[in-house]
């Protein structure tokens, strides 16, 4: 299965997120998916270097079930510990630093870092602008490379940069709604606001991916990588999903490198005219 | 002699004096988890000398699939 990333290899360099140099620029998650093996099966397929995890209390009842870490193989995989379900600042860095002991007792090259989500409600999981600042500057100064989930709002995304966030996260629509990127403008002006004399600041198009071609979207539009997770693990077939995740990734990375052809409203004729035995109306 | 404590939101009643007894009793001790005492994170290396007492409230944490 790996013939099928070797071109990119050669077309494209690696994706510097803060200490981290990746090949893939698809980072995935690992909730929602039906059982385990599958789960694992559709990480695989994805490529994947980096993989998304949450923080929650131990289940002290069922000491025999299978828990999340039986089945990943955190030699191959850097985790990235999230804040997900933190509605205030002082919670999202209490479950860093808990997601960072844990990387460290498991000695994973993702101890430190975090995907800083702090919501501002539950019914559109929108993140909390406050809030996210107030986190992420207190976790910069704790030492943590912040790779910060926002929506497209670009003067916020500014402002996370500015506050020492490793990456910043802008959402292509809301978190698990499968509708794409919504409003590519902004994305494009977060995107030329953030690489203004920095063109290797990283911006990852977090959340709202319903399918291959959004991915390819955002990637066309110069992101960076996209994280996802519902997308696969809501499929019908998740590891199909993720085979076309994969190449949906290279493929709208590869096109934003190679440069699109302007869009024209008339036809342009790939033949030429010249030697054309026909009759051609109006000539 | 047991103390009550607020663990993962539920009261028991344990009769752990340090984080790493609370561990072997609760059968996480090989686990990989992380310990938070009153809100304030205790790292792996300070489970041993961790006292508890009566009323600490006890987060014990773990990784789930997430994105």
């Amino acid at each position: 299965m790996t013939q099928a990333t070797t071109p990119s290899l050669e077309l494209d360099k690696p994706l510097q997120l803060g200490r981290h140099v990746l090949r893939s620029r698809l980072i995935v998650g690992t909730g929602k998916y039906a059982d385990y093996p599958t789960m694992q099966a559709a990480l695989d397929a994805s490529g994947a270097q980096v993989i998304t995890v949450a923080v929650r209390r131990e289940r002290l009842i069922d000491a025999q079930g299978r828990s999340l870490l039986d089945y990943i193989d955190t030699d191959r995989y850097t985790i990235l510990p999230n804040t997900a379900g933190c509605f205030t600042a002082d919670d999202a860095v209490r479950v860093a630093r808990l997601g960072r002991e844990i990387l460290e007792q498991l000695n994973n090259p993702g101890k430190e870092w975090v995907k800083l989500e702090v919501l501002g409600d539950k019914k559109t999981l929108l993140p909390d602008p406050q809030g996210t600042l107030e986190a992420c500057r207190e976790l910069v100064k704790d030492g943590f490379q912040v790779l910060c989930y926002t929506s497209d709002d670009p003067i916020m995304a500014m402002k996370i940069k500015e506050a020492g966030a490793t990456s910043v996260m802008p959402a292509g629509s809301p978190i698990g709604s499968g509708q794409g990127v919504l409003n590519p403008n902004n994305i494009l002006i977060i995107l030329q606001m953030l690489k203004d004399g920095d063109v290797d600041y990283p911006v990852i198009v977090d959340a709202g991916v319903g399918t291959a071609s959004d991915v390819t979207v955002a990637m066309e539009l110069g992101a960076d990588g996209v994280l996802l997770n519902t997308g696969i693990a809501h499929a019908k077939d998740p590891v199909k999903m993720a085979h076309a995740m994969r190449h949906a990734a290279e493929a709208g990375r590869l096109a934003y490198l190679a440069g699109r052809i302007p869009k024209k409203l008339y036809a342009t004729a790939s033949s030429p005219w010249e030697g054309v035995i026909s009759y051609i109306p109006g000539e | 002699m047991e103390m009550e404590l607020i663990i993962n939101g539920q009261p028991r009643q344990i009769t752990a004096r340090t984080v790493r007894e609370l561990l072997d009793q609760l059968g996480l001790a090989n686990q990989a988890v992380a310990v938070e005492v009153n809100r304030q994170l205790v790292p792996k290396r300070q489970h041993e000398q961790a006292q508890l007492h009566e009323g600490d409230v006890v987060e014990v944490v773990t990784l789930v699939g997430g994105g």
